[in-house]
């Protein structure tokens, strides 16, 4: 059914109609709306056979979602940024119980500076905690991704994250095909547990493990993740016949077939560039763009297939790994590692914090980096005034003080607005 | 006969050559003798597990979890936080539980277990959940999560293992160590050897305060009392904690065949006070049946070891003894003999 | 099940993990001897009898009693109780009431009629028994169950010696003795009375004997030489007693002077009271403290009116009074005359000096030794003449029925093996019981039962028995009350308290069995068995 809704509100039907048995959840903007609106539903009655559990703390939140899954029921939980990393030590510890559970993840900045705008350092944090993470591009796939992805995490008996950009994503109001429920069971079947804690078929579950054991479990993990760069496809496959539009899959190419130049990107900002896509092909530039739907599993080969004709690869990520780079942009050059004529690759940083990423700055950077190519993580918009005067200051003064604030004070200055 | 002479009577007719103290009595009804008695118990952990020779928590779990298992007609599930219990049970290949039992990580065992307990009640099964774990995790790192399944009430019975430190790490300190005591991280050392004496930080009154449905403590020393809370405990739906003193022969510097014995003199000398609380009140405590000063206790343990060196009391044994008595006034634990 | 890899685990796989390796002390199931079956003269097996009691099983109990000794009905009476003296429960409130118990169960056999069983096999060996007191009694028992052929010849004409002829009825009434002695006799043991033995050797040829077993116990008055005037009435307190048996009681007159400090003084004073005295005066040489008599005894005689004389001796005895004069304890605590004097009214004075024994029928027997008026027998009771033993007051020990009965047991051991031609050896025995190897804090608090006593009043005028016995409910109650010193009870502490589940429990009455395979020495156990029947020992490595 279509409806005019906001992200979260769809995301919580969604939910709803995938029947899960046991939510928890903590608060954290921009997850709220979600857990509001399962936890309505929940309570209006209209989601039966389903608990809804008020925990103290995401670390709680995700245990509870554990005990639940590990006890045979199908449980979901939702966080954020500050929250993801507060249950971190659960997040890890449940994909190595390989317990098929789903977590939205609003996505959101890491403090400190506390930024409670969308970026992807949240879920960049957990990339190798051994879930898998699937990115929404819109609400109608956060919608879909969340179906889809219950069936394969139970399919697998591994966790999955779907990572929906916080704001942008979750707060807006946009046209979603709510799908029925006779649709959403006929893809989703009820959860068969491939082990659960039973008295009558009792085990013990979280042994300890030791030097003669460990490679093989973590080996085991890892192939089950190589398994789902299969079963990915297929159940995207399976979705477009029940649901009668496709949605999911590993990555989606856009206008790529003779492209010279390839961006390569996640979540709610492929929208804009493919309107920058568009543009330039318009004007008559060789561009496409690569959505990658399935960061973890990385579909190394696929990606590969799209990017390996193209000469430069332009890849656009909300998240640094400070000291390095763009984590992204370090597992497509991984993609592309052994290609003989390897495309040149060009890294940008962009929208940290929630910083808007225009078309006027893609439309530059795609120029650039055919023309005037950089070195390393290029920072999309980086205001370089105020960084270079910070630099100056801190190499001056040995109390330099907080950074964040100062630049804010910069701002200030540089906007004439009166200071303190 | 008269009234007072039949009841003498009485009285002697329910003496069996020993008191409620042992563990068995060939001279009663199995339905009379401990669960621990019986040929047929759980054993929920069984043997060839790694603790260590004499260990108090190997045994309390057994109380506890068979009292459990017997309970709920063997209907139970386990959840375990990280620490020697855990660690000594399930060393990959092999585990000493047989019941189903879940580690998750060492300080969320009482939110995985609401999550098991909601599992259950939305698949409509009768199996209840036990979530258990050291002092280490329940009073410190899981204690978050413990008070929030106790503001939930979640039907969950969460017992401690009290072992006074973190045993599993090397004996370091933990919020259960008691005062002057050596760990690993409280060393004999300086001018004040030995744990500090801060203010004491004794969960169970802290989960009497969430006013859930049932709170004890209990001792390995009084197997009785440990296994009729416990199945108390499992008639009562709704968060319950149980805290169980478990002497550490090596982590208290103790020889192993003294477990039972220490954990009976942490009662008798008021340290350890034995009590049990429903709905936020306290309801009853169990008395000292031989009174002995807390010297008498402490001796015994090398971690005290300080306490008494070059033949003369330090000065800290007197303010052992004055929180022994605090709490033998607090709880009323002089009184009737319990035999 | 079907399941992750390494993480998930089946159940109860450590049973694969042998820890017993870890061990360097294994502990054992012992038995300890509990300090009442030390201590107690006729070999009882009291911790044994008493687990049958224990359970309401009282004919197991009493059979597993007469094993050793025939006479509980008796010794519940009369027997001086070094095993309660012993008991380790005397250190937690008071001593086990062992002696009561044992009375209840020989009432209730004598009640119920139980006997004793006939021995499968005949031997075909003669034994001659001298004398029908408990030495005689309890051998000619033993030797009867062991299969031989017992023929008991007894001067006077009823059995029990001292037992009839000397302890008055109120402490043993003769329908109890005579009950018990009647279950020996049915054993096939031939009682002769009014057949004194004045010729050992003769006896034994003509009556065709393998072996004999003498017990004639110590009969002859010892006497002190006291001046006295013509129409004084001194008699002596082995007579005065007997007499109590015969048709015509002795006369003894208002006022009884009884000179003596032990319990046969004792025993007279209080046979005087009920035999119409007025005034029953015991005269003794030292004080309270020193005299040889029970201070149960002496509570009961001062309770029924007997009066004490202390630090005196008699002097003189004329018609009517006595002469005594006062002494005073030295240093060592002997008594000294201090020369002052006093008169005492007194119409017959009983001299209660202890006894000697009657040695003339071993006159000519080549071989024996004689000490201090005793015959000497060595560890196994037989005298220095081949084949003839001899015990009870006749042999060099403590003189009690207890003694009597227990050298009558181990004379028949002996006997039989020497009718064997073997010899006898004792099993070993095990180490004591002691206090420090229980754990006390597993026994309840449980104060003794006291037995009811007859009320003062018809104490002093009948013979009716003084101390009463225990009903069912209160034996029951006693008998609990026993630690079971050394030996185990099934508590079940050990297969509670091992942390590592190696106790085997091997079902009712069958104990307990260590699974050394996962016992990791750790000595709980030990240290919380209630009884000390564990034993940790060094594991050989
Ligand atoms: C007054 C009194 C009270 C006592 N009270 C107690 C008491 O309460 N508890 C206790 O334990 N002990 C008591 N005793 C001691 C106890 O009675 C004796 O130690 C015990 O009876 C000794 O047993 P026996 O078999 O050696 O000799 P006896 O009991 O003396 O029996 C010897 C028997 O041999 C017979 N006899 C002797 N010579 C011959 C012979 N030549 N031929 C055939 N038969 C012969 C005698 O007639 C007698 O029947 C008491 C003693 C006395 C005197
Ligand atoms: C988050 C986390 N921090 C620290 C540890 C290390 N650790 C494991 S067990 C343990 C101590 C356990 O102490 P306690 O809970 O008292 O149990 P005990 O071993 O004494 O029985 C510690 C500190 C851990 N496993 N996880
Ligand atoms: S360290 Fe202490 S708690 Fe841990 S196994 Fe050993 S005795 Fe038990
Ligand atoms: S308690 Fe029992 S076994 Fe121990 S000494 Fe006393 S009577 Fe004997
Ligand atoms: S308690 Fe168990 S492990 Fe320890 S010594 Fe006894 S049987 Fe062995
Ligand atoms: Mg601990």
């Amino acid at each position: 059914m279509l409806k005019q809704v906001e992200g979260s509100h769809a995301v919580a039907e969604a939910i709803a109609l995938c029947r899960p048995e046991v939510i928890c959840a903590y608060p954290i903007t921009p997850q709220t709306h979600i857990v509001e609106g399962v936890g309505e539903l929940v309570k209006s009655g209209a989601l039966q056979n389903c608990e809804f559990i008020n925990v103290e703390s995401e670390f709680a939140a995700l245990s509870v979602a554990i005990g639940a899954s590990a006890a045979g029921a199908r449980a979901y939980t939702a966080t954020a940024s500050q929250g993801l990393l507060f249950m971190a030590e659960a997040v890890y510890n449940a994909a190595g119980l390989g317990l098929p559970i789903v977590m939205t993840l609003g996505n959101r900045a890491i403090g400190a500076p506390i930024n409670i705008w969308n970026d992807h350092s949240d879920a960049m944090s957990m990339r190798d905690a051994g879930w898998m993470q699937l990115f929404a591009e819109n609400n109608q796939e956060a919608v879909d991704l969340h179906i889809i992805a219950f069936r394969l995490a139970e399919e697998l008996s591994m966790p999955v994250m779907v990572c929906v950009d916080g704001f942008i994503l979750t707060h807006a109001f946009e046209r979603v095909d709510i799908p029925e429920q006779a649709q959403v069971d006929a893809f989703l079947p009820p959860y068969d547990p491939v082990q659960v804690l039973d008295p009558d078929n009792p085990a013990s579950i979280g042994a300890m493990v030791g030097p003669e054991a460990f490679t093989e479990v973590r080996f085991l993990a890892h192939y089950k993740q190589r398994q789902a760069l299969r079963l990915i496809p297929a159940l995207s496959d399976d979705f477009a016949k029940i649901f009668g539009r496709a949605s999911g899959g590993l990555l989606r190419a856009y206008r790529t077939e003779d492209a010279e130049t390839i961006v390569v990107a996640m979540g709610s900002v492929v929208g804009t560039i493919k309107d920058v896509v568009d543009e330039l092909r318009d004007e008559g530039q060789k561009i496409g763009v690569v959505t990658l739907v399935s960061y973890r599993p990385f579909p190394v080969e696929a990606l590969r297939d799209i990017l390996k004709t193209a000469k430069h690869v332009v890849v656009i990520e909300k998240s640094v790994s400070v000291g390095l780079g763009g984590p992204l942009a370090d597992n497509t050059d991984g993609a592309l590692r052994n290609l003989d004529n390897r495309p040149l690759l060009h890294s940008a940083i962009a929208g940290l914090g929630g910083r808007p990423i225009t078309r006027a700055s893609l439309k530059r950077l795609f120029h650039d980096a055919v023309h005037a190519p950089w070195e390393g993580p290029f920072f999309l918009d980086l205001n370089e005034r105020v960084v270079g005067r910070e630099i100056h200051r801190v190499r001056k003064v040995r109390r330099s003080g907080a950074t964040a604030e100062n630049i804010l004070r910069q701002l200030a200055l540089a906007s004439h607005l009166p200071q303190e | 006969m008269d009234d007072s002479t039949l009841a003498q009577q009485q009285q002697k007719l329910k003496y069996y050559q020993k008191g409620t103290f042992t563990v068995g009595n060939r001279l009663v009804s199995d339905a009379e003798r401990s669960v621990q008695a019986s040929a047929e118990r759980s054993n929920a952990l069984t043997s060839g597990h790694r603790a260590c020779q004499g260990c108090g928590e190997a045994l309390g779990a057994r109380y506890a979890i068979d009292a459990a298992m017997r309970a709920t007609g063997n209907d139970l599930i386990a959840v375990n936080a990280t620490g020697c219990l855990e660690v000594f049970t399930t060393p990959y290949p092999e585990t000493s539980w047989q019941l189903p039992w879940l580690h998750s990580l060492f300080g969320n065992a009482a939110a995985v277990a609401t999550g098991v307990a909601a599992a259950q009640r939305v698949k409509g099964k009768a199996t209840r959940v036990i979530a258990q774990g050291g002092d280490g995790g329940t009073t410190d790192i899981g204690f978050q999560c413990l008070s929030g399944m106790f503001e939930r009430n979640d039907d969950v019975l969460y017992i401690c293992y009290d072992n006074e430190g973190y045993m599993n790490t090397g004996v370091q300190r933990s919020s259960a160590t008691p005062p002057a005591a050596r760990t690993a991280t409280t060393p004999a050392l300086g001018p004040e050897p030995g744990n500090v004496f801060g203010t004491g930080k004794f969960v169970p009154k802290i989960a009497v305060a969430h006013g859930i449905p049932y709170v004890a403590t209990a001792t390995v020393a009084d197997l009785r009392d440990l296994e009729a809370k416990v199945i108390k405990a499992m008639g009562i739906r709704g968060a319950r904690y149980i805290q169980i003193n478990v002497p550490c022969p090596l982590g208290w510097g103790a020889p192993s065949y003294d477990t039972i014995k220490l954990a009976r003199l942490a009662v008798e000398c008021g340290l350890y006070p034995i009590f049990e609380a429903e709905h936020g009140r306290i309801t009853q405590s169990r008395k000292i049946r031989r009174r002995i000063p807390v010297r008498d206790y402490l001796i015994l343990q090398k971690r005290y070891a300080h306490l008494f060196r070059n033949g003369v009391d330090d000065p800290r044994v007197a303010r052992l003894q004055a929180i022994c008595d605090a709490h033998i006034e607090d709880y009323g634990l002089l009184g009737d003999d319990e035999a | 099940m079907d399941h992750d890899f390494a993480i998930t685990l089946d159940v109860g796989t450590s049973l694969a993990n042998h820890t017993g390796a870890w061990r360097t002390f294994r502990p054992e199931y012992v038995h300890r001897l509990p300090p009442c079956n030390a201590a107690c003269p006729a070999g009882e097996d009291i911790q044994g009898w008493l687990s049958f009691a224990e359970a309401g099983d009282y004919e197991a109990a009493w059979r597993a009693l007469t094993k050793n000794n025939p006479l509980p009905a008796v010794m519940g009476r009369v027997c001086y109780h070094p095993c309660e003296t012993a008991c380790n429960r005397a250190q937690i409130d008071a001593a086990v009431g062992v002696n009561a118990v044992e009375r209840f169960l020989g009432d209730m056999a004598i009640a119920k009629g139980w006997a004793f069983e006939p021995p499968a096999q005949k031997s075909g060996k003669k034994v001659l028994v001298v004398g029908a007191g408990p030495a005689g009694l309890s051998a000619a028992y033993h030797l009867a169950v062991l299969g031989h052929d017992v023929n008991i010849r007894e001067a006077g004409p009823a059995p029990g010696g001292m037992m009839r002829f000397g302890i008055p009825k109120y402490r043993l009434p003769r329908d109890v003795l005579d009950a018990e002695v009647a279950r020996i006799a049915a054993l096939g043991v031939r009682i002769d009375y009014n057949s004194k033995v004045s010729d050992l050797q003769a006896t034994i040829k003509e009556g065709g004997f393998d072996a004999a077993f003498l017990a004639v116990g110590a009969h002859i008055a010892k006497r002190a030489y006291i001046p006295a005037g013509e129409a004084t009435k001194i008699l002596d307190a082995v007579q005065v007693l007997a007499s109590m048996e015969g048709a015509e009681q002795p006369l003894l007159g208002r006022r009884v002077v009884v000179y003596g400090g032990g319990n046969t003084a004792l025993d007279v004073a209080r046979t005087a009271k009920r035999l119409g005295a007025e005034e029953a005066i015991i005269v003794y040489r030292r004080t309270r403290e020193k005299m040889p008599a029970h201070d149960f005894e002496l509570e009961e005689a001062l309770e029924e009116g007997v009066m004490m004389k202390w630090l005196s001796t008699i002097k003189h005895v004329d018609a009517g009074a006595i002469t005594v004069e006062k002494m005073k304890l030295d240093e060592t605590g002997f008594p000294q005359p201090t020369g002052e004097f006093e008169t005492l009214e007194a119409d017959s004075v009983v001299l209660a000096l202890g006894q000697d024994v009657d040695l003339s029928l071993l006159d000519g027997v080549p071989g024996l030794e004689f000490a201090d008026g005793l015959v000497k027998v060595g560890p196994d009771m037989m005298t220095g003449a081949t084949g003839i033993f001899a015990g009870g007051d006749m042999a060099p020990s403590e003189r009690t029925v207890t003694v009597a009965v227990g050298h009558g047991k181990k004379a028949a051991r002996h006997i039989d093996a020497f009718l064997r031609g073997a010899a006898y050896a004792p099993p070993p025995k095990h180490e004591l019981a002691g206090f420090e190897h229980l754990n006390a804090w597993y026994y309840g608090e449980a104060p003794q039962t006291l037995r009811p006593t007859l009320e003062i009043a018809r104490r002093s005028s009948t013979f009716e028995e003084v101390v009463q016995g225990l009903d069912e409910s209160n034996a029951l109650y006693e008998a609990r009350r026993c630690l079971s010193c050394g030996n185990c009870f099934e508590c079940d502490n050990c297969y509670g308290v091992c942390p590592d589940n190696a106790v085997i429990k091997l079902g009712a009455g069958q104990g307990f069995r260590f699974n050394y395979d996962f016992c990791k020495g750790c000595g709980v156990c030990e240290a919380e068995c209630p009884c000390g029947a564990i034993a940790m020992a060094p594991e050989e490595i």
